[in-house]
């Protein structure tokens, strides 16, 4: 998040894309309630008519995969009206002709042939979210889990750097992490192009101070994405994986090829909690200590980095995971002698700039918002303040793709998938809960009323739904949350999974899968 | 800055503060059972009264302004009586059984009767029957022992923003309930159990699965293992199992939980928990030591990487690990493998 979560409550609008922020971050929900309470107006564009739409000032239901045109139509409203901010435009943007030119051509009224929202509305959206003073978005998973994702994040910034929304109290670009450390394993650099920092790999520099730093030669070729490794693991080329934490066979698209995947490998090591479906495919599981067990930090969506903290002892012979990888590195000849995850925590601040100032004692009551350079610096609320990181912000304006699959004669439907209140992710934690079992124990899927009786579907019938890739039974569950052409799989389930059916169609920049969007068929099975 | 005055002692105390706030900031306790900081003053439980000189009543501490010279007594007879009067007259239709009761060692009600001396209630007993709504798979409501301070219903309306709960009928017969009296299952409740982190009292408790008293538990303060947000809370620790979770209150969450945060933590002791290594053998995991597993990973690891090079291996590190963690996978990746080939499953 550019910007913090307090500052939600004190907007005067909220503009919220691709996010059901009561189920997938529901005390962020409650800012964004409270916010209303007070006055503020909320404008939501989903697929579904989540809570936060029932509530909205303005709803625009969108077609699954059609973000880029509805976003450029609102900023040629915003053009065409005069509602831009020339001043933050000239003084702290570049590229602006160019955005001009592209969404000139995305009147509201062809944005509504595209994403099935009333051409009014989008006009309506523009113009409260130019007006307003403190304006802020919130995105989440239904903006990246696109083929087209980066061009969707592309257009959300475009839309706040056209209103000057960015740098300032209540505004800003603020993508909701859907995992609790989702932040922090980017910023400690689990990706394969940059070092913890974001420090790119192919940067002699950086290679540089890293091999300094680490003591060893480092190699200065990019790695592959979670993606391109099942692809190479297919193809032999790819040898062998560990896994710390992660449960791909379920969390990832398409299952069949991940499965595939894993089968082919040498040699595979699973490291988590429980024997998850991923571990079943494991040549060795270490078991590994669970966030009670250990001390630590999780960096929270707002950037915040706060403590973790050992509140009892490990189960079982279970180690944390760091302990565990720290045991084979000074096994395989790299010596290390961290005693504690304080120490570990020393090293990554001394070489990621972001978490310079940070350390255990000054976070011990509050955590610090990244980037905090030094010892003596706050934290940061706001970022973006003055300037952006890289001087001026550079408007990329995109065109409108469609999503790489549409529905057709034998694939009818547009299958969109998310995540419910009662579950997380792939239910390693929540399926153990009984309360929540009791409440959603099972898959689903929701088909709107008209398509339903079509169909000869009736409400709680078990339904077969089938992808190019993969079918499923899952129970049907008749509602107007999903409009007619659409329905809707949460993806937590392992019986009834939605990622037998997604499409591995993925960004190309980011490489995330495009699970959002794919062509299925029902029927009453 | 203003100068005050309370029980005897001068202090000085920023504008635009109640009688409550400056205490606190002077470090006077003043009980109370309606106010929470993150809501407007109701006063409407009165126990918070004090006596301030000059003024004709005893005032409501949460909802009276301090003003330039004020002189504040906070326990003197007068405020003692008035408090004795409040807490004789819950009592009167209050069960009065504390030695059951899962609250007790943190109920209001107990603590002021203890510091006030009350035994019982000198009216006559006019007990409430209702009954206790199980419905919700989390916790439980007690209308019996509720006293009516409305902190839950505020807090689940004004800050939870549900609205599932509220007041019902009227005089004697009042009481927290859903509408229609249908039941907390059957309403639009969310299970976040955040009217329950405010209850004073043992209206609305926790199911728990293992019994504690609140002074067997140890608390400890940590993070949230579920979403982005990264709510603080506490886990509550007794014999080294984790028994519940409550919230702290402060940033980013402000003493507010979803249902998983506040009601999932059964995982952490569960008895599916992996307990030791195991290796594949002929098809089948086997148990073993650390290390027999260490021998054979680094074994393996070290035969593919000569064989096929550094690039053959890779590793997905986790968005569910601490910032500590992934900081050593991807070390280990780099520096002791030899490949950037090391990602996670953020992106789903
Ligand atoms: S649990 Fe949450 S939603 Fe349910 S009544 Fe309490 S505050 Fe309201
Ligand atoms: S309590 Fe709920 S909202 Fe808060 S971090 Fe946990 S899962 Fe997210």
């Amino acid at each position: 998040m550019t910007n913090s979560i307090a500052e939600i409550e004190d907007a005067e609008v909220i503009f919220i894309i691709g996010s059901n922020t009561t189920e997938n971050h529901p005390v962020i929900g409650t800012f964004v309630k409270r916010a209303k309470n007070k006055g503020a107006k909320i404008i939501v564009a989903d697929p579904r008519e989540i809570e936060l739409a029932k509530l909205s000032d303005v709803f625009m239901q969108l077609k699954p995969g059609t973000n880029v045109a509805l976003l450029n139509a609102m900023m040629n409203v915003i053009i065409e009206e005069n509602l831009q901010d020339e001043e933050f435009i000239k003084e702290r943007c570049e590229n602006y002709d160019e955005l001009k030119e592209v969404v000139k051509d995305y009147t509201p009224e062809k944005a509504e042939v595209i994403t099935g929202v009333k051409a009014d509305l989008i006009r309506e959206a523009a113009r409260i979210y130019a007006k307003a003073d403190k304006a802020c978005i919130l995105y989440a998973m239904g903006v990246t889990q696109h083929a087209t994702g980066t061009e969707n994040v592309y257009s959300i910034a475009n839309l706040a750097m056209l209103c000057g929304k960015l740098g300032k109290e209540s505004c800003g670009v603020n993508p909701l992490r859907g995992q609790n450390n989702v932040q922090g394993a980017c910023d400690m650099g689990g990706l394969p192009d940059v070092f913890p920092g974001y420090q790119k790999v192919h940067i002699k520099e950086n290679v540089e101070k890293f091999e300094k730093a680490w003591g060893v030669k480092l190699s200065d070729k990019p790695g592959l994405t979670v993606s391109e490794m099942f692809h190479e693991a297919i193809k032999g080329k790819l040898k062998a994986l560990y896994i710390m934490g992660e449960n791909p066979v379920i969390s990832d698209p398409d299952t069949k090829h991940v499965i595939e995947a894993l089968e082919k490998l040498e040699f595979l090591v699973v490291q988590d909690i429980f024997l998850t479906e991923t571990a079943q495919y494991a040549d060795v599981v270490l078991p590994a200590a669970s966030f009670a067990e250990k001390d630590g930090t999780f960096t929270n969506t707002e950037r915040r980095v706060q403590r973790v903290r050992k509140a009892i002892n490990n189960v079982g012979q279970s180690k944390a995971d760091w302990e565990i990888i720290v045991d084979i590195m000074n096994r395989m000849g790299y010596k290390c002698s961290y005693k504690s995850a304080r120490d570990i925590f020393d090293e990554l601040a001394k070489v990621t700039p972001q978490y310079a100032g940070i350390d255990y004692d000054r976070i011990e009551n509050e955590g610090i918002q990244w980037p905090c350079p030094t010892k003596d610096h706050p934290g940061t609320k706001i970022l973006h303040k003055d300037k952006f990181a890289r001087g001026k912000g550079l408007f990329k304006p995109t065109k409108y793709r469609t999503s790489a699959e549409q529905p057709d004669d034998e694939y009818p439907f547009i299958l969109t998938t998310g995540r419910i209140l009662y579950h997380y992710h792939t239910m390693t934690m929540t399926g153990k809960n009984e309360g929540l079992m009791k409440i959603a124990g099972e898959s689903y899927v929701e088909i709107n009323p008209m398509d339903a009786k079509k169909y000869g579907i009736s409400d709680g019938d078990l339904v077969e739904v089938t992808s190019r890739r993969g079918s499923v039974r899952v129970k049907a569950k008749i509602t107007d949350v999903v409009n007619e052409g659409v329905v809707f799989m949460p993806f937590h389930y392992a019986d009834g999974s939605a990622n037998v059916l997604t499409n591995t169609a993925y960004d190309e920049v980011t490489k995330e899968p495009e699970l959002k969007v794919c062509a299925v068929r029902i029927k009453k099975a | 800055m203003l100068k005050i005055k309370i029980n005897g002692s001068e202090f000085e105390v920023k504008k635009g503060l109640t009688i409550l706030e400056a205490c606190k900031e002077v470090g006077v306790e003043v009980p109370t059972f309606c106010h929470d900081d993150r809501l407007k003053p109701s006063g409407t439980c009165r126990i918070c009264v004090v006596e301030v000189e000059g003024a004709r009543n005893l005032m409501a501490a949460c909802s009276t302004p301090v003003t330039d010279g004020m002189v504040i007594w906070t326990e003197s007879k007068k405020v003692v009586d008035a408090r004795k009067e409040i807490l004789n007259l819950i009592l009167a239709n209050h069960p009065l059984d504390c030695l059951t009761c899962e609250k007790s060692g943190e109920c209001k009600l107990q603590d002021l009767c203890y510091k006030y001396g009350i035994k019982g209630s000198t009216f006559k007993p006019n007990k409430k029957e209702y009954d206790v709504d199980e419905s919700n798979e989390f916790y439980y409501s007690d209308p019996n022992k509720c006293i009516l301070c409305g902190k839950c219903v505020r807090v689940c309306n004004e800050l939870q923003c549900t609205g599932a709960i509220g007041f019902a009928q009227r005089g004697i017969k009042t009481h927290v309930t859903t509408p229609f009296d249908k039941g907390i299952a059957n309403s639009t409740c969310v299970s976040c159990g955040n009217c329950v982190a405010v209850c004073p009292v043992g209206a609305l408790m926790p199911k728990k699965k293992m019994k504690y008293r609140t002074w067997e538990v140890k608390k400890v303060r940590t993070t949230c293992s579920y979403c982005g947000v990264g709510c603080q809370l506490y886990l509550l620790v007794k014999d080294d199992k984790v028994v519940g979770v409550e919230p702290y209150f402060g940033e980013p969450n402000r003493g507010l939980l979803c249902v998983k945060g506040r009601f999932a933590y059964n995982f952490i002791n569960h008895k599916d928990r992996l307990k030791t290594p195991l290796i594949k053998k002929n098809g089948k995991f086997e148990e073993a030591t650390w290390e027999e597993a260490y021998d054979y990973i680094v074994g393996r690891l070290t035969e593919i990487k000569e064989k096929y090079g550094p690039d053959s291996i890779a590793g997905l590190t986790s968005a569910r690990c601490t910032n500590e963690e992934n900081y050593i996978m991807q070390k280990f990746m780099r520096a002791v493998i030899g490949t950037n080939n090391i990602d996670h499953c953020a992106r789903l």
